[in-house]
C-alpha cells in the first residue's frame, strides 16, 4: 500500500509531485511511483542552472530492470539538486515525499500549476489506474 | 493469446508482479529483484521455469540426428549426463543454446529457451528430413506443454530438496541427473541451473506443478526459501557471465565469439560447421566481454561501447549487480580491445561514461 499523498503537494499523471514555496518549488516522484519502479539503483540528476520544461524529462531513475524518465510538473530553473541520491537512490523508495526529493527550481510560470492534480484527485487517479 | 504456466494463478496469489515475457505471463518479482537475488545467493530460491521448452528425440537413429543438430560432440556422452550445446543455422548463427540430457541409449531430451522452442523444433525436423531419417528411425516430440520445470537454487537447495525426494543427492555431480520420485511424481532431478549457485532443475508432469511448488515453499520455510522472479534470474545469470538468448546470442551471432567456443567440436559434422570453419580461419572480428562501470550510470542493452571516440562495440546486457554493489555488463567489442583492464566508455544518453573490461565471471561461488 502506498503512503498517503500529502495535501500540500500537487501531482502529475506521470506520478511526480511538486511542493510550492512562493517562487521556488521542490520536485520529486510519488510514493505510488516508487512502488511501480521498485528498488532504485541509479538516479541521473539534472544540473544546477538547467532550464526545465513542464512535461519534459528532467531526471532519470533506474531500477535493476528499467530506465524511467521523470517529467517536470512545472517549468523552471534548477537551483538545487538532491546530491544524497547519488549515493543512495533508495531514499526515493524509503521516503519519496521528503528525503527522496529530486530537485529545487525557481518557478517560471505559476499558471502551469492549473494542469496539476491536488492530493484528493491524484489519489483517485491512482486508484483508477490500478483497475 | 498470452501463454500461462500451471502456476500463473499461484504467482498472483503470492503477490507477484507479472509481465509479458516473450508471450508468457511470468512473474518478474514477488518482493523485489535485489532481495530475491540475495536470497538465492545466501539461502534458496524457487523458480517457475515451466515456460521453457522440452523436446524428446528418440529412436535407433536419434544419435545421428542429435549429432547433426548440435555443435557439441555427443558421441561418447554417458547416460545421466547433461551437455550445454548450441544449435546453429547454415551460416553458423545461433538458433538456440540448450541443454541435452541423455536419458538412455537412443533417448535424448533437449531443454530449450521458451521463445526459441518452435523454431528449434522446426530446425530439428528439417535436419531429420535432410538426413533422410524416417519416423521409425527417429521420433521428435515436443513435450513442453505436459512438462513442468522448477528450479531450486542456492546453498540450502539440497537440504530442502532432500525433504521431497529419496534420490541420493550427495552422489549427484554437477551437470548430471537422476530419475526418481519427487513426492510421488516421476521426475528428472538435475544438478544444474542458471544462477551459479548449488542448485537443481526439476522436470515432471505439468499437473503436479502446483503441489510440488507449494511443498517446496513449505519444506524450505525454515531455510528461508522464497519464490524468485525472472528479474533476479536475469541478474543472477549475468553475474556469472552466462548468455541470454536475444541478448548475447541470436541468429546473427556465432558461438565462437559468444564464449561458446568450448561447445563447438570441429572434429565432427553438424549444421553450420562449414560456415564456422571459415569464420574461424578468417579470424574473429569481435568478442563477447564483461565490463564494470567506473563512472556513474548503468549500461543497458544496445548502448554503444566507445574507445577514442570510435564505436568499438555494443552492450548486450547491463544491470546493477546486487552481489557486487555496482553496475556491470556484457557486450561485444572489436577483438583488439577485448583484454581485461582495457578502459572503454559506454554511451549513456549521449554522455560517455567510463567503464573497464574485466575478466568473467563477475561472480564465482566460493
Amino acid at each position: 500500500m502506498s503512503k498517503p499523498n500529502p495535501k500540500e503537494l500537487f501531482y502529475t499523471k506521470e506520478h511526480e509531485w511538486v511542493k510550492i514555496n512562493q517562487d521556488t518549488a521542490i520536485l520529486g516522484v510519488t510514493d505510488h511511483a516508487q512502488e511501480l519502479l521498485t528498488d532504485l539503483v541509479f538516479v541521473e540528476l539534472p544540473k544546477i542552472g538547467q532550464e526545465i520544461k513542464q512535461d519534459k524529462s528532467f531526471a532519470i531513475v533506474e531500477s535493476v530492470k528499467s530506465v524511467s524518465d521523470v517529467y517536470a510538473p512545472i517549468s523552471g530553473k534548477i537551483i538545487e539538486i538532491n546530491q544524497a541520491l547519488n549515493d543512495e537512490p533508495g531514499l526515493i523508495n524509503q521516503d519519496a515525499f521528503n528525503k527522496g526529493w529530486i530537485a529545487k527550481i525557481k518557478i517560471s510560470n505559476k499558471k502551469e500549476l492549473d494542469k496539476l492534480m491536488n492530493s484528493k484527485k491524484y489519489t483517485e487517479y491512482c486508484k483508477k489506474e490500478e483497475h | 493469446m498470452i501463454k500461462q504456466t500451471p502456476l500463473a494463478k499461484v504467482h498472483r496469489k503470492l503477490g507477484a508482479r507479472m509481465v509479458d515475457f516473450g508471450g508468457w505471463d511470468m512473474p518478474v518479482f514477488y518482493t523485489n529483484v535485489i532481495e530475491e537475488h540475495k536470497i538465492t545467493r545466501k539461502k534458496a530460491g524457487l523458480f517457475d521455469i515451466c515456460h521453457m521448452g522440452e523436446i524428446k528425440i528418440t529412436g535407433p537413429k536419434s544419435k545421428e540426428l542429435v549429432q547433426m543438430v548440435v555443435t557439441k560432440n555427443i558421441e561418447k556422452m554417458p547416460i545421466g549426463k547433461i551437455y550445454l550445446a548450441v544449435m546453429c543455422n547454415q551460416k553458423g548463427g545461433i538458433i538456440d543454446d540448450l541443454t541435452i540430457y541423455k536419458i538412455a541409449e537412443n533417448d535424448y531430451l533437449f531443454v530449450t529457451n521458451a521463445g526459441t522452442k518452435n523454431k528449434d523444433y522446426a530446425h530439428i525436423l528439417k535436419t531429420k528430413k535432410k538426413l533422410g531419417l524416417t519416423n521409425t528411425q527417429v521420433k521428435v516430440k515436443d513435450i513442453s506443454k505436459q512438462t513442468a520445470k522448477l528450479d531450486i537454487q542456492g546453498p540450502k537447495s539440497k537440504l530442502i530438496l532432500k525433504q521431497l525426494t529419496k534420490v541420493n543427492l550427495d552422489s549427484l555431480k554437477f551437470y548430471t541427473f537422476k530419475q526418481g520420485k519427487l513426492l510421488n511424481t516421476d521426475a528428472i532431478i538435475s544438478r544444474s541451473g542458471y544462477t551459479g549457485e548449488l542448485g537443481y532443475e526439476l522436470y515432471f508432469e505439468a499437473k503436479s506443478a502446483k503441489k510440488i511448488w507449494n511443498n517446496f515453499l513449505k519444506a524450505g520455510e525454515k531455510y528461508g526459501i522464497q519464490p524468485i522472479g525472472l528479474g533476479a534470474r536475469d541478474t543472477l545469470r549475468l553475474e556469472c557471465g552466462m548468455n541470454l538468448y536475444g541478448h548475447e546470442i541470436n541468429e546473427k551471432i556465432n558461438p565462437l565469439i559468444a564464449r561458446y567456443r568450448w561447445v563447438v567440436d570441429f572434429d565432427k559434422n553438424f549444421v553450420g560447421k562449414k560456415a564456422l570453419s571459415k569464420i574461424k580461419e578468417k579470424g574473429l572480428s569481435k568478442q563477447l566481454v564483461g565490463f564494470e562501470m567506473i563512472g556513474a550510470g548503468i549500461a543497458r542493452h544496445n548502448y554503444s561501447i566507445i574507445k577514442n571516440n570510435n564505436k568499438i562495440g555494443y552492450v548486450t546486457s547491463g544491470t546493477y549487480s546486487p552481489t557486487l554493489g555496482k553496475p556491470i555488463g556484457l557486450g561485444y567489442v572489436s577483438k583488439k580491445f577485448q583484454k581485461p583492464g582495457t578502459e572503454i566508455e559506454i554511451e549513456i544518453r549521449n554522455n560517455k561514461t567510463k567503464a573497464k573490461i574485466i575478466k568473467l565471471p563477475f561472480y564465482k561461488r566460493r
